[in-house]
């Protein structure tokens, strides 16, 4: 197993690579005399092999990021964990780091990935879980998990009152109406009956979408809302 | 899972039962570090001062370190005189900062949790770091003792010495003496370095570690010099320290240096302890 614990950490005035050599000579498993080749290929992986002689205190937040994620690949794993790997990072820095997590998936291993930013979960993972004072709410494969909220209409107009009248009509629920646009769950009914209806009653259309509801709108109809920290 | 999974998995890795891999790390963190090979070159300068200062001056005896008035005479007499003199603060200082650094240094930067997350087991973690400090602070007193003898024997040869006790002994059992000292020594000054690895385990700031060893060490020293606390006086870290002159007795008188051993064998016993029963079920969060 290897892991990421709350952001990289090492020693400075180390270069990157007696950091990483440091790591795997404390490691009772490790054996010293490929210690060379495997450090090199962690590094490797992770994009950092000519920067391996850098010190560690030069390096970007990204590359201390990857150089934290080089150690977890020192020895094969079944598992990784990771804390927060793209806290912090740059847009590309993130890019890197998904595309790194999606390699090291490829090839075999479990990664955990425990992360707030929901749209990064959302591109990265096939399966989450929802976890809210310290239990777990909800778990399963990502559109799993997403199908258990339902899609919702949205209907952009500038007679917004009498689109409302429309859709309750069809049948659609929890209509609300937020500046020129008419929001209503869909349930069962199809999509395009929608607009013909809307055009069939004269009302204009300027815009239509069918939304699935964001990661973040269900992770807060689980945890609920509010600033306040629970416990 | 079948057994060919078993066998290709990662916790089917062979276990190497003995291995020096991470106490030499350690020392390669140690040694390897800019700020330590400035506070190795620190050291050195008192000696090179005191045998400079010396030749220049003609010293007036009575005053000063015992061994100072011999300087002349012998030139291995630099390195005793510069262990006196550094023993005081700067040899205890550098051991007390590599103490420091030992749990509370890795902790503030972060450093501990990873080692743990290898894992590491604490008890190993506890006594590699204490070899460690231990290693170190016999190779900061040796290399005082070294460029003190360099020093000296360059500026004022060597020869046969004239013990304390005013007989004299060979220039080979000499240096013999000098290196016994400076181990003795050494091992005292190592006892020190595991009360400052107990106090590494209690903050996640090195220096802090390495200021409470220093004020200790000083404490001591001034507990000592109270006779209404004569009591106490020969269970301080530090009373027997000064004793390293009976290595240059005739013969040598080892009744206070046995006492020395044993009392910086228990402070680094009862500490290494200490620190264990504090750490092993620390929460390591920094």
């Amino acid at each position: 197993m290897g892991s990421l614990v709350e952001g990289p950490a090492f020693h400075p005035y180390l270069t990157a690579r007696s950091n990483l050599q440091r790591l795997d000579s404390v490691d009772r498993h490790a054996d010293p005399r490929t210690t060379r080749a495997r450090v090199d290929g962690a590094l490797d992986r992770v994009g950092l092999l000519a920067a391996a002689d850098k010190k560690y205190r030069a390096y970007s937040l990204g590359m201390r990021q990857r150089l934290a994620i080089a150690g977890t690949l020192l020895a094969p794993r079944e598992l990784l964990v990771l804390d927060e790997p793209t806290n912090g990072l740059d847009p590309q820095g993130t890019r890197e780091v998904r595309h790194l997590i999606g390699s090291l998936a490829d090839d075999g291993a479990t990664v955990l990935v425990s992360s707030h930013l929901l749209s990064e979960v959302e591109q990265v993972c096939t399966h989450i879980g929802v976890m809210h004072v310290g239990r777990l709410l909800t778990q399963g494969p990502i559109a799993e998990v997403r199908a258990v909220s339902e899609p919702r209409a949205r209907v952009q107009t500038d007679q917004p009152a009498e689109a409302a009248r429309v859709l309750r009509a069809l049948g659609l629920t929890n209509i609300a109406i937020e500046s020129g646009v008419v929001v209503g769950t869909l349930g069962a009914l199809v999509p395009d009956r929608v607009v013909a209806a809307l055009v069939h009653e004269g009302v204009p259309v300027t815009g239509f979408a069918v939304a699935q509801p964001s990661l973040e709108d269900l992770f807060v109809s689980l945890t609920g809302e509010g600033f306040n920290v629970s416990g | 899972m079948s057994a060919a999974e078993l066998a290709t998995s990662p916790a089917a890795r062979p276990l190497r039962h003995v291995s020096t891999r991470f106490l030499r790390s350690e020392l390669r963190l140690i040694f390897g570090r800019r700020r330590n090979q400035a506070g190795l070159g620190i050291l050195a300068v008192v000696p090179i001062i005191l045998a400079v200062t010396v030749k220049v001056s003609t010293p007036r005896p009575g005053h000063g370190p015992d061994f100072l008035a011999s300087i002349t005479s012998n030139g291995l007499f630099v390195a005793l005189s510069s262990l006196s003199i550094e023993l005081g603060l700067f040899l205890p200082l550098a051991v007390g900062t590599i103490a420091g650094d030992s749990i509370a240094g890795e902790a503030n930067i972060g450093t501990l949790r990873y080692l743990l997350a290898v894992p590491v087991h604490r008890t190993r973690l506890l006594a590699v770091k204490l070899a460690a400090i231990t290693i170190f602070s016999l190779v900061a007193t040796l290399w005082v003792s070294l460029v003190g003898a360099a020093a000296g024997l360059a500026l004022f040869g060597g020869g046969d010495m004239t013990t304390l006790s005013g007989g004299q002994i060979g220039m080979g059992q000499a240096v013999l003496r000098v290196v016994m000292a400076t181990v003795y020594l050494g091992l005292c000054f190592a006892s020190l370095g595991a009360i400052g690895l107990f106090i590494s385990t209690l903050t996640e700031q090195p220096i802090g570690a390495t200021i409470a060893v220093v004020i200790l060490n000083v404490m001591s020293f001034i507990l000592d010099s109270i006779p209404q606390l004569s009591w106490l006086h020969e269970w301080l870290p530090t009373h027997w320290w000064m004793s390293f002159g009976d290595f240059l007795r005739d013969p040598i008188a080892w009744g206070d240096l046995v006492r020395g051993l044993m009392t910086a064998a228990g402070y680094a016993l009862v500490f290494w302890l200490a620190a264990w029963a504090r750490f092993s079920d620390k929460d390591v969060t920094g």
